[in-house]
C-alpha cells in the first residue's frame, strides 16, 4: 500500500485519497465473504455427492448439492450488482430454469441417458461461450488463463457435439441409425486434435481469434469422436462425455480464477472417469477400443445353425408357471430388451406373485444392462422394485448355483457363456452372469436373433435351458396368470 | 489466482471425488450421473459473471441459458429418479 499511495500524494490530495482507502477496504472484506461462500459451496458439493453413497441418504445428498449451486449463484448476482447486468442474468436464468425444469419433468425413464447426454452438452457449450466472452474481455489474460481458456474451448466443444450426436443416436433418429464410419476416420480425428493442440499455442502466443477456429475445429472432432460408436458402447461414451464436461468447467474456472468451479468440475471430472472405467470393465474393452475399434463379429465363430439346431427346446407360459410353483430361489435377469418391451411392471408383479407363494426373488443386474451406468436399476426403481433385491453381478454370480430357476429377459450377450469359454470370440472375456449354472434358466425372447456383439448364445441349446419365446411385456402377463392359478 | 495454487486445488479435488466415487452402488450409477451433471453446470458462475460489450454479453446471456438448464434439469431430474428408490416395506 506504501509504495502504491506515497505519503506525499496523501497530503497533496488527502479527502479523494481517503475515499479511495474506504473503497479499497471496503472491497476486500466483501471478496472475502464471497470466496468463503464458494468454499461452503464446494463443501456442500463434496457431501451431496458423498450423500449419494445409500439409496438411503441420497435425496438428502442431491438437495445438499443443489443448496450448494443455490449458495454460489445468489452470492455471484451479488458480486454482480448492478441493476441491468442483473436483469439479464435473470432472464437467462428463468429461460434456463424452465426449459431445464420441463425436460426434466417430461423425460421417460427409458430416456434418461439421452437427456443425460444433452445436459451434458449444454454445460460443454455453457463452458465454451464462457471462456470466449473471457478472452474477448480480457486482452492481457495471464498466460495460464490463455492454456485454460483454450483446454476449455476444445474440451466443451468436443463435449457439446459428442453429447448431441449421442444423443441423437439414443434417441434412435434416422440420421444416426447406423454408426457412420468411413475409411481414415481415425487418422482424421487424430489430425483434427493435432490441428486443436496447434490453434491452442497460437491463442497462448497472443492470437486470442483463433480460439474461434479452435472450436469450429474441435466442433468437428466432437462429431467425428461419436458418430462411429455403436448402441452397446453407449454407456462408456456418456460417462466419458460427463467426465469432459466437468474438466471443461475446471478449465474455465481457471480462466476465470475462480476455486468453486476448479472444484466442482474436477469432482465431475473424476466421477465420470471412474464410471467411464468401471463401463469398460464390465464390456472387457479398453477406452482406446471403444473408440477406435471396431467390434466385429469373429470370423471363425460358429455358424448360428450349428450351435441351435434340434437342441434348443420351446416352452410355454404353463409350463414355466408350473416350474415356478415351489421354487426357493428365482434369480431375474432384465436386459435393455425389458425395456424397450416395458415389461418392468409386469416383472415385478410377477416377483411379488412368487413372493406371496414363499420364493425368494431377486435381480441380477449387469453393469452395462441399460443404456448408461445404473439405468437398469432406476428403470426397475420406477417399477417399485425395491433396491435391496437389485443385486450386482459380482454379488450374485457365486451363488446363481443354489438358484432353481433364472429367469432372463431381454438379454442376450450378458449372459452369453461364450465369454468364459472360447477365447477367440469377440466378447471373450468379457464379465458375464453366469445363468447357465442355476438348475433352470428360462430365457424370454422374441426370436434367436444375436445380440449387440452379433454372434450365437449356446446357453439358448443348453440341456437347462428353456426357451419362451414373444414380446416380453404379453409373455409376462402369461406367466403372472399362470403363477396364479396355480 | 496463483496457477500453482488453482492446479493444488484441481488436483486435490480430482483425489476427493475419486476417494468418494469409488464408494458409490452401481445402483445409484444413473443418479450419480445427472447429479454430478448437475454441479458440472457450476459454470454458470463463470457465465453470470462474463460477458463485456455488445458480443460478449450475448454469449454471456446464451451461456446463463445453457448452463441454468444442465443444473435446474440436472438437480430436478435426479430427485425424481431418487424418489422412486424404495425400501422393501
Amino acid at each position: 500500500m506504501a509504495q502504491v499511495f506515497p505519503p506525499l500524494c496523501l497530503a497533496a490530495n488527502e479527502a479523494s485519497m481517503k475515499d479511495m482507502l474506504d473503497e479499497v477496504s471496503s472491497l476486500a472484506p466483501q471478496s472475502a465473504w464471497i470466496n468463503l461462500a464458494y468454499l461452503l459451496a464446494a463443501v456442500l458439493f463434496v457431501l451431496g455427492i458423498k450423500g449419494m453413497t445409500h439409496p438411503r441418504t441420497a435425496v438428502r445428498g442431491n438437495l445438499t448439492g443443489s443448496v450448494g449451486m443455490l449458495v454460489a449463484v445468489v452470492v455471484t448476482m451479488v458480486k454482480v450488482g448492478g441493476a441491468s447486468g442483473l436483469a439479464l442474468a435473470l432472464v437467462g436464468l428463468a429461460v434456463g430454469g424452465g426449459i431445464g425444469g420441463y425436460l426434466a419433468v417430461q423425460v421417460q425413464m427409458t430416456q434418461m441417458p439421452q437427456l443425460v447426454a444433452m445436459f451434458n452438452g449444454f454445460g460443454g457449450g455453457a463452458s465454451v461461450l464462457v471462456a470466449g466472452a473471457e478472452l474477448l474481455r480480457a486482452a492481457t489474460l495471464p498466460a495460464v488463463g490463455l492454456v485454460a481458456a483454450a483446454a476449455s474451448g476444445l474440451i466443451g466443444a468436443v463435449t457439446f457435439w459428442g453429447s448431441l450426436v449421442a444423443c441423437g443416436k439414443l434417441q434412435e433418429l434416422e440420421l444416426f441409425r447406423k454408426p457412420l464410419r468411413f475409411f481414415g476416420q481415425q487418422i482424421a480425428s487424430a489430425a483434427l486434435f493435432l490441428v486443436s493442440l496447434l490453434l491452442a499455442a497460437w491463442i497462448v502466443s497472443g492470437s486470442e481469434w483463433a480460439y474461434l477456429l479452435l472450436v469450429c475445429v474441435a466442433s468437428v472432432l466432437g462429431v467425428l469422436l461419436v458418430t462411429p460408436i455403436g448402441g452397446a458402447d453407449m454407456p462408456v461414451v456418456i460417462a466419458l462425455l460427463n467426465s469432459y464436461s466437468g474438466l471443461a468447467a475446471a478449465a474455465t474456472g481457471f480462466v476465470i480464477g475462480n476455486n468453486v468451479l476448479i472444484i466442482a468440475g474436477s469432482l465431475v471430472g473424476a466421477s465420470g472417469l471412474i464410471l467411464t472405467q468401471v463401463m469398460c470393465k464390465a464390456m472387457n474393452r479398453s477406452l482406446m477400443h471403444v473408440l477406435f475399434g471396431v467390434l466385429e463379429a469373429a470370423e471363425g465363430s460358429p455358424d448360428a445353425d450349428d450351435v441351435y439346431e434340434g437342441k434348443v427346446k420351446s416352452t410355454t407360459a404353463e409350463e414355466v408357471g408350473m416350474l415356478l410353483d415351489g421354487c426357493q430361489r428365482v434369480v431375474i435377469v432384465p436386459g435393455y430388451g425389458m425395456a424397450v418391451a416395458q415389461a418392468q411392471h409386469a416383472v415385478h408383479d410377477l416377483a411379488s406373485q412368487l413372493e406371496a407363494a414363499g420364493t425368494t426373488v431377486e435381480y441380477a443386474i449387469h453393469p452395462v444392462a441399460g443404456r448408461m451406468p445404473g439405468h437398469m436399476n432406476v428403470l426397475l426403481a420406477e417399477a417399485d422394485v425395491p433396491y435391496e433385491q437389485l443385486k450386482e453381478m459380482d454379488a450374485i454370480n457365486p451363488t446363481l448355483a443354489q438358484c432353481d430357476v433364472a429367469i432372463v429377459i431381454g438379454a442376450n450377450d450378458v449372459v452369453n457363456p461364450v465369454a468364459r469359454t472360447d477365447p477367440t470370440s469377440p466378447i471373450a472375456g468379457m464379465p458375464i452372469i453366469d445363468v447357465d449354472k442355476a438348475r433352470t434358466v428360462v430365457v424370454i425372447k422374441r426370436s434367436l436373433s444375436p445380440g449387440f456383439a452379433g454372434i450365437p448364445n449356446p446357453l439358448f441349446a443348453a440341456d437347462n435351458c428353456l426357451m419362451l419365446f414373444g414380446d416380453g411385456k404379453q409373455v409376462m402377463l402369461d406367466l403372472v396368470a399362470a403363477v396364479k392359478e396355480n | 489466482m496463483d496457477p500453482v495454487t488453482g492446479l493444488t486445488i484441481f488436483v486435490l479435488a480430482v483425489l476427493v471425488g475419486f476417494e468418494i466415487i469409488t464408494k458409490i452402488p452401481p445402483t445409484l450409477h444413473t443418479p450419480l450421473m445427472s447429479g454430478s451433471n448437475a454441479i458440472s453446470g457450476i459454470t454458470l458462475v463463470g457465465a453470470l459473471l462474463a460477458g463485456e460489450g455488445y458480443i460478449g454479453s450475448t454469449l454471456a446471456f446464451v451461456a446463463v441459458v445453457m448452463a441454468t438448464i444442465n443444473v435446474v434439469g440436472g438437480f430436478f431430474v435426479t430427485h425424481r429418479m431418487l424418489g422412486m428408490f424404495r425400501k422393501k416395506d
